[in-house]
């Protein structure tokens, strides 16, 4: 009974409140081409704090639009703001201002000022949602506002063949943007997908981040993150990440990143980080670790890369359990001694021992490092001779005489099969 | 018609030739004979430019045919065991040898059809004996008209009837004024169609002489036994 | 000369090896495509037969052809043939139906299942090491007379090009490997006809994306059609040389 009377209070509270909320910032200011306003920066000049702006369908020649007040802009019927190369469009610069259904277009690459099509300065709880930005310099851009959503975007550069890195901006940009939720978004044509610096505690998840020049996802500096369900795919090198502690990335797929100098994901010194049930697939390097340590590495798939993973010497601490290696041109590679990380109950295509008990894990021991990829990795140019009669000859004379290959890096447990993570969870967990 | 000077060649370190100088007339018949390895294959491979010659130099009809090969279409040639690609028919070993030499018009092909050759023309040559190899080999050697004939042994694998028919043919030709340059160790054969004799020993000319210079030199009626008697003197 | 190749063709075809290297190639190239799934793979798995079975097939099947038309050559000879068209006959003879064979074999399902321009490049680089290889038992067989000795040198240099040079040059690699090396394998793997087809294919195929720096420093060179033409040139040069060297040898010894 108490319970009941406690949610009706509750409820009545709220009801009040939103009373309270639509009375209080409740006026609603309309732009349209026949409206007392005919430009966004017209109305929002003219908004008082907590007025809506709803902008109607229409092109809007604008640039230099100011939000220095709680603002709700609203965008229906597919309204389009063209900055037509002036200038940047929206700067936020009060909390609590939401940016919804608009769609920006057309900023000038400005080496000097960054111009995005959204930029928010030093303030909290900006919402960004479901708009649409095409072909502008940087897409959305906080700088030292936390708390902020930026959900449903769709951001489009241009296409970047052949294009100077520098002349490209970032999709959605973040500076020290402590607790932030990026999800659902769309991103792709500029310089880095994602990017954030020193941002912290925060949720990246269900992006698809594509077509990049540089980096589909790219962080330093920025602790405690969790990302989940994202795709990289096909960004020029790849996904980046560095200097940063405490990272959960689960269910992520990094696809198709293939080019001389790409990596599915590339981790320079992330320490005490999960990396749960992605794949990694068609690759040049699925994943490359540089003094990277302390990640436990689980349940991920490395599909059809030319290294499923390069870990360098500098890297300890790390542990590899339950992963699937299949159609990998080399498994692991290393540069040296890597004895203290740590590889079992992996499953890998390559392996050719036997399972007397029937326990499903052989009997033998995998070397997943291969002579030939150490000989790579110790002398760059001999990959030239990758496919050669000679090469397949070492590959099978290691098999042969396994004194040759790398000490360090063995799985004492390897799988006979492939795991299926959904209908082998009962096999996994009691391998754990 | 052939003029050999100071020919020399040798095999490694073995000389098998040291400075033979010789010459044939057309219209003679010229037995080379010696014992075994004295050079005398060597010799006609030289002429028929099979073997390079270290030195000295042979001239037909004057010129000198080191390094040359048009003037093989005066020579027809039949050695000594006639080797030929073994899957292919006589039918085409003729046809391709025919097919080659096709600026010859004027054709003999009386040997083809005096051994019969033509009944067997779908025999492969790998099946075929010694004996009809070298019914082969003569009658190639003799078909295209040539003005040198140079018969290795011709008649060593041949039958009675066979020899006899080829001996018939190098008198004919020899009648119509063309060279014949044969080797052989058969006095008899040699006696038969031979107008001169040519000897080779140890890879140098022993003599080169009529048979009946040889036969009035040794006071011999048989030449056989005239050869062997110089050959005994000489030593 | 015409006439000659035409009994050199007409002995090569009597001859069943041709036409079951042929069908190997056929059965092995359709297979490959089929199972391979995309036509890249095919072919990658493809290049690696063409480079290992094809040299090995043409530089045996030419040397034991060529000592076992001695007797041909013989009876060519003693007509008024010059030798050097005798010896080019059986050469061209010998590496045209191989090659054709190979076309046959190997072109007709790249051209099937993986039609582009790499394909062009591996049907070319299969071509090209036919004729080389066939170049190089011409010089084997007519360096010595004995056939078994022919056939050893013959398969010595198969051994040599497929394997040996490669160890040797990584062990180079190995021992050198403080000192940049880039220029170095450029160079030395162009004295490898087999390495400069496999790169020349390779570099078509996305593998070389995993090939780094020196890779794009192959690219950069060979990534155009006048490096493309370079290497084929260098190519051609390995055919001519021993082609060439061996035609000297043939025509001033003795038969």
């Amino acid at each position: 009974m108490k319970d009941q009377n406690k949610l009706i209070v509750n409820l009545l509270a709220t009801l009040v409140l939103l009373l309270w909320v639509t009375t209080a910032f409740g006026s609603t200011l309309k732009v349209c081409k026949t409206c007392t306003y005919t430009s966004v920066k017209q109305a929002v000049k003219k908004a008082r704090p907590g007025d809506t702006v709803v902008i109607n369908d229409g092109v809007y020649k604008e640039f230099g639009i100011e939000i220095n007040k709680p603002l709700v802009l609203i965008g229906q019927n597919n309204p389009v703001i063209d900055g037509n190369y002036k200038g940047q469009i929206l700067t936020v610069t009060a909390d609590n201002v939401t940016i919804q259904g608009l769609t920006f277009k057309n900023i000038e690459t400005s080496y000097t000022r960054d111009d995005a099509a959204i930029r928010v300065i030093e303030r909290s709880n900006a919402r960004i949602l479901n708009n649409t930005i095409l072909n502008t310099y940087f897409g959305i851009y906080l700088q030292n506002s936390d708390h902020c959503l930026i959900e449903g975007n769709t951001v489009i550069g241009k296409d970047v063949k052949g294009v100077n890195e520098s002349s490209l901006g970032n999709a959605i940009h973040l500076w020290y943007c402590d607790n932030s939720i990026i999800r659902n978004n769309r991103v792709e044509g500029h310089r880095d997908g994602i990017y954030l610096e020193f941002v912290k505690d925060s949720r990246i998840k269900n992006n698809l981040s594509q077509h990049n020049l540089r980096y589909g996802l790219h962080f330093m500096f920025s602790d405690g993150n969790v990302y989940t369900y994202n795709t990289f795919r096909k960004n020029g090198a790849g996904v980046a990440v560095m200097y940063t502690r405490n990272i959960r990335m689960e269910y992520n797929r990094f696809e198709d990143n293939w080019g001389a100098a790409a990596y599915g994901l590339l981790l320079k010194e992330i320490t005490n980080s999960v990396i749960y049930n992605n794949t990694f697939r068609r690759n040049t390097a699925g994943m490359y670790m540089e003094s990277s340590s302390r990640l436990d590495i689980q349940r991920n798939t490395f599909d059809r890369n030319g290294w499923a993973v390069r870990l360098l010497s500098s890297c300890t601490d790390d542990t590899f359990r339950n992963n699937n290696f299949t159609g990998n041109s080399f498994d692991v590679s290393t540069n040296g001694n890597s004895a203290l990380n740590k590889f079992e109950n992996n499953y890998w295509d390559k392996y050719s021992g036997y399972d007397l008990d029937k326990d499903k894990v052989g009997d033998v021991p995998y070397r997943p490092v291969s002579l030939y990829s150490m000989l790579v990795e110790k002398v760059p140019p001999s990959v030239m001779f990758m496919r050669s009669f000679m090469v397949d000859l070492m590959d099978n004379i290691e098999k042969v005489l396994p004194s040759f290959i790398p000490e360090d890096i063995i799985d004492e447990h390897p799988m006979m099969r492939r795991l299926d993570y959904d209908s082998d969870r009962k096999l996994t967990q009691v391998l754990r | 018609m052939i003029a050999i000077e100071n020919l020399r060649k040798s095999y490694g370190k073995l000389q098998v030739l040291k400075n033979v100088s010789a010459s044939f007339e057309a219209g003679r018949a010229i037995s080379i004979i010696g014992p075994n390895a004295s050079g005398k294959t060597t010799m006609s491979k030289c002429i028929l430019g099979m073997v390079l010659p270290d030195g000295g130099d042979i001239k037909i009809d004057g010129e000198s045919v080191l390094k040359k090969h048009a003037y093989r279409s005066k020579i027809g040639y039949m050695p000594q065991i006639g080797r030929y690609p073994e899957n292919m028919k006589i039918r085409q070993v003729i046809g391709m040898i025919r097919d080659i030499r096709k600026d010859v018009k004027q054709i003999d092909e009386e040997l083809i059809g005096l051994y019969g050759l033509e009944a067997i023309y779908e025999k492969r040559m790998g099946a075929l004996s010694g004996g009809t190899k070298q019914k082969v080999s003569a009658a190639l050697a003799f078909m295209f008209n040539p003005q040198i004939l140079i018969l290795d042994e011709p008649t060593a694998g041949l039958d009675p009837v066979s020899a006899e028919i080829l001996k018939c043919k190098i008198l004919k030709e020899k009648r119509s004024g063309k060279l014949i340059m044969i080797t052989s160790h058969i006095m008899s054969e040699i006696e038969e169609v031979a107008d001169e004799v040519l000897c080779l020993m140890d890879g140098q000319l022993k003599f080169h002489e009529t048979i009946a210079g040889i036969k009035a030199q040794a006071n011999e009626e048989r030449l056989s036994r005239a050869i062997a008697k110089i050959m005994n003197e000489q030593d | 000369m015409n006439k000659i190749i035409k009994y050199v063709f007409y002995d090569i075809v009597r001859n069943k090896i041709v036409l079951a290297y042929t069908l190997f190639l056929l059965l092995l190239s359709v297979g490959l495509f089929n199972l391979g799934g995309s036509p890249d793979k095919g072919i990658l798995s493809l290049l690696n037969l063409v480079l290992l079975t094809v040299p090995l097939i043409s530089i045996v099947f030419a040397t034991t052809h060529f000592y076992n038309s001695y007797e041909f050559m013989e009876l060519l000879v003693a007509q008024p043939i010059n030798r050097s068209k005798i010896f080019m006959s059986e050469y061209l003879g010998v590496s045209c139906s191989l090659s054709g064979a190979f076309i046959l074999g190997v072109g007709l399902p790249v051209m099937l299942f993986g039609a582009s321009i790499t394909g062009l490049y591996l049907v070319l680089t299969g071509v090209f090491i036919t004729f080389i290889f066939v170049a190089l038992a011409f010089l084997a067989s007519v360096i010595t007379r004995d056939k078994a000795k022919g056939i050893g040198i013959a398969l010595l240099l198969w051994f040599y090009f497929a394997l040996i040079y490669d160890g040797i040059v990584l062990f180079i690699l190995y021992s050198f490997s403080d000192y940049p090396l880039e220029h170095a394998t450029l160079a030395l793997t162009a004295f490898n006809p087999v390495d400069l087809g496999r790169i020349i294919v390779l570099l078509h195929l996305d593998v070389s994306a995993l090939m780094g720096y020196t890779g794009a420093l192959y690219k950069s060179i060979l990534g155009s059609l006048w490096g493309i033409g370079l290497a084929f040139g260098l190519l051609l040069v390995w055919i001519l040389v021993p082609v060439l060297s061996s035609r000297r040898i043939f025509s001033r010894r003795d038969l």
